[in-house]
């Protein structure tokens, strides 16, 4: 209980602190929290769904909390720009786990974009009814953990019927001066037939140890839809625990795509639930990671009513000594009947060090139902290869260019055109290892 | 449609009524220990049994190790409780024989014959056209091993576990616990305390067996476990096929069955082992059936060696066990072909490890699940490429079926790969019997319940295509038997 144990001292020793910069609604669940991860504790290796990543020795070290909400001196807008050329925004900023308000362009109305803090205090019956429904405490320890520390966040709410055409797009920064430990929380509501997409941009600023966990509850009503992207570039030493939940009402849409190009630790764990009749999923994930990165894709897709349809891919290109997990499951409840799912998940190893452990899973109680899944790891084609440098093209070109050609089935997924542009532009640098950070990044050049 | 839907219920209800064909006790005289599990017991098993010293301390280690451990729980199944002090752990229905079992066909009791001859398990050598040496199991004790001496010519020797510590005890003692140890689970350390009798194989080098082994398990007594232990061991260069048969009698309670296979494979040898399983699976309710919580393991050791598993499960209230194979030799080849059918409330959680250690090693993997009724039917895998497996290849692919709307299909595969030269693939796909196969069978007159059958054993051909000729009619029989018009 040793790593726990410092998280719930701080707890009980500046709970009032805690709550003070935080708001009722999200106060109200802090003493339950408590009690479930004080009962839980971290999860072992021996629990199936961390089995790969070992989460007690990432919480052992000590990390500072800003409990006390002391403001960062740096502007980020001035700070820094994550540009998408040609894509028109509605930009936020997290900095570590604060909003940071700034005038945004203007979305259509109805349509809140704020600080979940903030939200909380203007509309509390619409952010108590929503927050912490899907990231149960007493189910898995890291949202207990984020339950009970986080005072702050994002809050997005498209109502009924209104598309949001501009992409909103948020971009976490971690800008500390010491070794600091984040806890960022993010409810999303979209009401009936809401339209929206979201971007979420990952950076680390300063060359220090960073440990987030981030929680985010997503509800899309019936007819809705909605995109999310989550881009991560950070650095070796960040530690990242994202759980992301998702319920789905009928005939709704949702496209989840993740993209780790740098990192230390990812830990990504993605439940998804098909609520209602007719909706649809689709759930891609590419990773690049190389030096000693470690990249655990956790997924669940819960098909509760009929007719629903789920489509996983999942690639991972693994140089160095990085360490690839996926796990992807696919539960079809009884009664589900007529459910479509495919689940793909394709590895790339490139040296003998890298490690991929790929797992898979159907659970099927429904017998009207069509689900396959695929895995594989292996190496790049020889004759592709031999083929490229024939033509006078060099091998570790010809590498790139295999690389790139996996990737881009994640990438061209992506529906939005400035952004699949920058992706393919961001994943080729990456490839050729110029990528340390995002080049809109004032502060690392 | 609903004279078809009629026809269809008709078969269903033909399905579940029908009985499991091997569920007759029978009436011989057996000497039963007391129940329960101790110390004493371990020595009594081993006194009765006439061990030597080194057997018993193994015996006593492994049970000492066992009340260490608790019984596993993360099986895709709800396994009813076990009272390890209710099972007594030795019966012998030979007893009144000598001690070292039947000389001859004589001496066995002829209660014992009809038992076996009415599952069609020939002892009788002059009766046994097939060509098939046979070692007979009931309870805790080998009745019987034909042809012995026919294989003793060519070095082979073929017998009872227990004969072979008498009769071999170095062979025994290199070999016995080398590829599953006592620690390895908490069935394997059972087991290990108090197996009883099963079969041992030796298959000296570079002698190719001119007959298929065989040992047909058959619990009688009541109460009782059975506790096999098969030993296996081909040598450089030999060839051996191994076949292996369950049934039980039909009893309210559950019966537990806890074995250990373990299979030695030297340089180029190779061997074929194949397991028509079909304990007794509980009545319709799901009252009673064998459970069967067996570790089976080949351990390929030289280069070239080569392992076969294929499996038809049909019989078991529960089932849970992983045939796997550990490539250790430089350009091994493992295979593991394995058709599950579940039907009414047997579960089973099934599946395979290949454990790639050596140099361009080769593994498949072949799954195909059948569910009906309110069974539970799981594929749980593994494929570990160790980082000094250079050239690795594993392909992998595991198909359900899914007959009724209250049972479930599922597949939990992992892989693991720790090499850049590795290639592993995985495949599965869970769906129904397809309307539009059924549709064209109809179309050409066919009916549907046949149309179920051929379907089925279509989707079924991979995996009993490899299985020898005589054991293959019995498993599509037994396909037909379990399934048969359950489309609902």
């Amino acid at each position: 209980m040793s790593s726990e144990r410092q998280y719930l001292d701080i707890f009980t020793a500046h709970r009032e602190m805690i709550d003070r910069h935080s708001a009722g609604v999200l106060n109200a669940l802090r003493g339950k929290a408590y009690d479930d991860f004080s009962r839980m504790g971290f999860p072992t290796r021996k629990v199936e769904r961390y089995k790969y990543t070992d989460v007690s020795a990432a919480f052992a070290p000590d990390y500072g909390l800003n409990l006390n909400r002391v403001k960062f001196a740096v502007d980020p807008r001035e700070a820094f720009r994550c540009e998408v050329p040609n894509l028109g925004t509605s930009l936020h900023f997290i900095v570590n786990d604060s909003f940071y308000s700034r005038p945004a362009p203007s979305l259509p109305e109805g349509v809140v974009v704020c600080s979940l803090k903030q939200a909380a205090e203007t509309y509390p019956d619409r952010v108590a009814a929503a927050y912490g429904r899907l990231a149960r405490t007493e189910k898995d320890a890291i949202n207990a953990l984020n339950t009970m520390l986080a005072q702050d966040g994002l809050f997005v709410y498209v109502p009924k019927g209104v598309e949001v055409e501009r992409t909103i797009q948020v971009v976490n920064l971690l800008r500390s001066d010491v070794d600091l430990m984040a806890n960022r929380r993010v409810l999303a509501v979209l009401e009936e037939g809401a339209r929206a997409r979201l971007l979420f941009c990952d950076h680390a600023a300063d060359d220090r140890n960073f440990l987030v966990t981030q929680v985010v509850e997503a509800f899309v009503g019936e007819r809705a839809s909605l995109e999310l992207y989550e881009l991560e570039e950070t650095h070796a030493k960040n530690h990242r625990f994202s759980n992301l939940y998702v319920d789905q009402q009928r005939d709704s849409r949702v496209t989840l795509c993740n993209f780790t190009l740098t990192g230390g630790l990812t830990r990504n764990r993605t439940d998804l639930t098909l609520s209602g009749e007719g909706a649809a999923a689709d759930l891609y994930g590419c990773v690049i990671a190389d030096g000693e990165q470690r990249v655990d894709n956790n997924t669940l897709i819960d098909h509760r009513a009929e007719r629903c349809t789920s489509n996983q891919l999942y690639k991972y290109v693994l140089d160095d000594a990085a360490v690839g997990a996926f796990a992807g499951r696919v539960l079809v409840r009884e009664g589900a009947q007529h459910s479509r799912s495919v689940e793909r998940n394709a590895n790339l190893c490139g040296t003998r060090e890298a490690r991929m452990y790929a797992q898979p899973m159907l659970e099927i109680y429904a017998d009207d139902v069509q689900c396959s899944h695929g895995s594989t790891v292996g190496q790049m084609d020889e004759q592709a290869l031999f083929y490229m440098r024939q033509r006078g093209i060099g091998l570790d070109e010809a590498r790139m260019l295999l690389k790139m050609a996996f990737a881009d089935e994640v990438i061209s997924a992506i529906g939005l055109d400035p952004l699949r542009n920058r992706l393919h532009h961001l994943v080729e640098k990456r490839f050729r290892g110029e990528l340390g950070h995002c080049s809109g990044c004032r502060l690392c050049k | 449609m609903r004279g078809r839907a009629d026809v269809k219920n008709r078969y269903v209800r033909e399905v579940t009524q029908k009985k499991y064909e091997y569920g007759f006790t029978t009436d011989v005289q057996t000497e039963v220990i007391e129940r329960g599990l101790n110390e004493d017991v371990v020595r009594l098993i081993s006194a009765k049994k006439e061990e030597p010293e080194w057997l018993l301390e193994f015996r006593l280690a492994a049970y000492r190790y066992w009340q260490t451990q608790e019984q596993p729980t993360w099986g895709h199944l709800t396994l009813p409780e076990i009272d390890y002090q209710a099972i007594s752990y030795y019966a012998d229905p030979t007893k009144g024989n000598k001690k070292n079992g039947p000389k001859s066909l004589d001496e066995i009791d002829p209660e014992l014959m009809k038992t076996f001859d009415k599952l069609g398990i020939p002892l009788e050598e002059r009766l046994a056209l097939s060509g098939t040496a046979v070692d007979a199991v009931m309870d805790s004790v080998s009745v019987k091993t034909t042809f012995k001496e026919k294989l003793s010519e060519r070095g082979i020797i073929f017998c009872s576990i227990s004969e072979a510590v008498r009769e071999y005890p170095d062979l025994v003692k290199q070999y016995l616990g080398s590829v599953v140890p006592y620690r390895d689970n908490y069935f394997a350390a059972l087991n290990s305390a108090v197996f009883s009798d099963g079969s041992f194989v030796y298959i000296p080098k570079g002698v190719r067996c001119p007959m298929e082994l065989s040992t047909y398990f058959r619990i009688n007594a009541r109460n009782t476990g059975q506790f096999e232990r098969t030993l296996i061991v081909c040598d450089d260069g030999g060839y051996v096929s191994y076949l292996e048969g369950c049934t039980a009698p039909m009893r309210d309670e559950n019966q537990l069955h806890a074995a250990i296979v373990e299979i030695v494979v030297n340089e180029n040898a190779e061997v074929k082992y194949s397991t028509v399983q079909n304990w007794y699976p509980g009545d319709a309710e799901g009252r009673g059936g064998v459970l069967n919580l067996v570790t089976k393991r080949g351990h390929l050791r030289g280069a070239n060696s080569k392992l076969s598993w294929t499996q038809v499960e049909t019989g078991s209230a529960v089932t849970w066990k992983y045939p796997s194979c550990v490539l250790s030799g430089d350009n091994s080849q493992a295979e593991f072909y394995s058709v599950a059918v579940t039907n009414h409330h047997q579960q089973a959680d099934t599946g395979t490890k290949m454990i790639h250690l050596g140099r361009n090693t080769k593994s498949t993997i072949i799954s195909k699940g059948i569910s009906a009724g309110k069974s539970q039917n799981s594929y749980r895998g593994l494929v570990r490429v160790a980082s000094k497996a250079d050239g690795a290849r594993n392909y992998s692919s595991c198909d359900s079926l899914l007959l009724g709307s209250e049972c479930g299909a599922h597949t939990f595969p992992y892989m693991d790969v720790c090499n850049d030269t590795a290639i592993v693939e995985h495949e599965a796909t869970t769906s129904k019997i397809s309307e539009e196969q059924l549709f064209y069978c109809n179309q050409r007159g066919i009916p549907t319940e046949e149309a179920v059958g051929l379907i089925v054993n279509g989707y079924a051909k991979d995996v009993i295509n490899k299985l020898p000729m005589e054991f293959a009619v019995e498993a599509q029989k037994l396909l037909s038997v379990s399934l048969e018009g359950t489309v609902g």
